[in-house]
């Protein structure tokens, strides 16, 4: 069981907003120790090479046919592979536990991207419901729009739409950064845990609702504040950072970050340190 | 769950009735107990186009119970009287299926709502539509199902709404089944996805008031309500954005006038629309694959924001 300490010695990172606390214990830092790297494998991954690319027309293919296909070119070692005609199909490139290129020349339906750890995703369209849902690491980039539950649950990793995006963006994330480009819709941040939101357009109504942790940061203006979401300072450290990343993502470098706003969780409606039993918190 | 569909051309008439199959068959998966199309065609508009049901499907899957068909024509014996008493002609009549007619009658009154009571007071018979454009067809099965059914697929006109439907709160039949007429106004309809959780109290209000519902499907309230807005005065616009505060729940709903379009999402933005927005089209459903069977080629879309309305003139 997870063995959770908190720490009165604050951080960098936790003077933005991040969580306070340390997990040690039988987690991720165990799970990961290069001690023990050769006893450990990493179900479904492959030795790719970047530089050798393949195209993969998807047009009269299920989702699961597809998705079998990228794992089998995988598992030829390509390690760019263009995705031809995906025409708005759900669940395209889900499960991916690889470093890979992937670049969808079109839209993808809902649950694209799903449940991914490492990929670096490029769509040239738009995507629907619940994009990049779980994932881990990696950068994932939309050219155009996104629907609602954006970036639902994620861990870690880049998620960015450079257009607008539906309700609901970052619901329960737990790490990771999302940045969005144009506006946001309802709810989001809903009951986010950790992580980063960037909005450099308009949000609309309850953002932040029952936030655990984590911060948003938003260039336009906000429809409303959701239960527990608060104004926080705008630091030098976040505006180096929001620089950072908006240049790394590939929009708003000449953003003036200096006039976002910063919201983090009041913790008067939970307090996620301090309340919750330790046993819940290693299960997260 | 439940798909809906829609578009309008501006400024040319189209294929709508194979467009809206193609669109609706693409969200089949979520749900075919029932579909249902609302299409707005080409006509002279002098005369009204009647579609009524004199019964119900009771096939595989209904939760109808087993009538003897020929209740269905002493059924469409009283509605012929009915109509020759009020003074409407039946110009054109068209049994499609045994207890599914189409009429085009000439009738000169304005109001429908008489007309209506008095069709609909036979016990077993439903007007599905009413219009000088508009004409409501469902039943139970998928999109294409239904099209050839009904042989749907060549009809030419402006706009079209539909439905698929996965039944979650009332019966497996055709009263439950979208899209709704706005009775007891000319070419109105109505579908939605979603839950209103208000039903009963806006239901019982409306009620008292005059109005009528068919169906314990709590998406009839709409087309009620919108029904009873525009009574009052409203426009369409205006009811839409009153139904915003007036209805509880989750939806996502489209209405259809002769010449209009119009969606609606509540403020949660907990259902989902995917639309698409040009000069000449205007096409939209709840997930992009439908869109996508009609404009396969790579289109800008997006979801419309929470508590949004928009209304499209063809």
């Amino acid at each position: 069981m997870a063995n959770l300490k908190n720490i009165t010695k604050k951080t960098k990172a936790q003077a933005m907003g991040m969580h306070t606390e340390i997990l040690t214990g039988r987690t991720q830092q165990k799970f990961f120790n290069p001690d023990e790297a050769e006893n450990f494998y990493y179900f479904g991954t492959y030795d790719v090479d970047f530089n050798k690319r393949t195209d993969l027309d998807v047009k009269d293919m299920t989702a699961a046919e597809a998705n079998k296909e990228i794992d089998n070119l995988m598992s030829q070692g390509f390690g760019t592979i263009v995705i031809k005609n995906p025409q708005g199909k759900h669940s395209l490139g889900v499960g991916i536990l690889n470093k890979l290129n992937l670049i969808f020349e079109g839209s993808l339906g809902y649950f694209g991207i799903g449940s991914c750890d490492g990929p670096i995703v490029r769509i040239n369209g738009r995507v629907g419901w619940s994009c990049a849902e779980n994932l881990m690491a990696g950068k994932v980039v939309i050219e155009k729009n996104a629907g609602s539950c954006f970036g639902a649950a994620i861990r870690g990793g880049d998620l960015i739409c450079k257009g607008s995006v539906g309700a609901r963006t970052g619901i329960d994330m737990k790490g990771g950064t999302i940045i969005i480009g144009g506006d946001a819709g309802a709810f989001t941040g809903f009951m986010m845990q950790r992580g980063r939101i960037i909005i450099l357009g308009d949000v609309g109504i309850n953002l932040g609702d029952s936030m655990y942790d984590g911060t948003i940061f938003v260039g336009g203006e906000i429809g409303s504040y959701g239960s527990d979401a608060v104004d926080a300072d705008l630091t030098k450290s976040d505006q180096d950072w929001l620089k950072r990343k908006l240049k790394v993502a590939e929009i708003g470098e000449k953003f003036d970050v200096s006039k976002m706003k910063k919201i983090v969780a009041g913790k008067k409606l939970w307090n996620y340190d301090n309340l919750e039993p330790t046993e819940k918190k290693g299960a997260i | 769950m439940c798909g809906i569909a829609g578009l309008i051309h501006r400024g040319k008439s189209s294929n709508v009735g194979h467009e809206l199959q193609g669109m609706l068959q693409a969200l089949k998966h979520r749900g075919e107990d029932s579909t249902g199309y609302a299409l707005y065609g080409d006509t002279d508009g002098k005369n009204f186009i009647m579609r009524f049901k004199v019964g119900e499907n009771v096939g595989e899957g209904s939760s109808s119970v087993s009538e003897d068909v020929s209740v269905y024509d002493e059924r469409k014996k009283i509605v012929d009287s009915y109509l020759s008493e009020m003074g409407a002609k039946i110009v054109k009549e068209e049994r499609i299926l045994p207890y599914s007619l189409r009429y085009e009658i000439q009738y000169d009154k304005k109001d429908l709502l008489e007309f209506s009571q008095k069709i609909e007071s036979i016990p077993g018979v439903e007007i599905l539509s009413m219009g000088k454009s508009l004409e409501v067809i469902k039943d139970l099965g998928n999109a294409k199902m239904v099209c050839d059914r009904y042989n749907l697929d060549k009809l030419v006109g402006t706009h079209a709404i539909g439905h698929a439907r996965m039944a979650t709160e009332s019966g497996v039949d055709i009263k439950s089944a979208h899209p709704f007429w706005g009775y007891p106004f000319s070419d109105v309809s109505v579908v939605h996805n979603g839950q209103l959780t208000n039903y009963w109290n806006n239901r019982r209000a409306l009620e008292n008031k005059g109005m009528r519902f068919m169906s314990e499907c709590d998406s009839e309230l709409i087309a009620v309500y919108l029904a009873e807005k525009m009574r009052d005065g409203a426009s369409l616009e205006e009811g839409m954005k009153e139904s915003l505060a007036g209805l509880d729940g989750v939806f996502t709903y489209f209405v259809a006038t002769k010449d209009s379009l119009g969606m609606a999402k509540d403020t949660m933005a907990a259902k989902p629309l995917v639309l698409y927005e040009s000069d000449d089209l205007v096409a939209m459903g709840s997930e992009e694959i439908a869109i996508r069977s009609i404009l396969p080629q790579e289109i800008d879309t997006y979801d419309p924001f929470d508590g949004e309305v928009k209304v499209w003139q063809i």
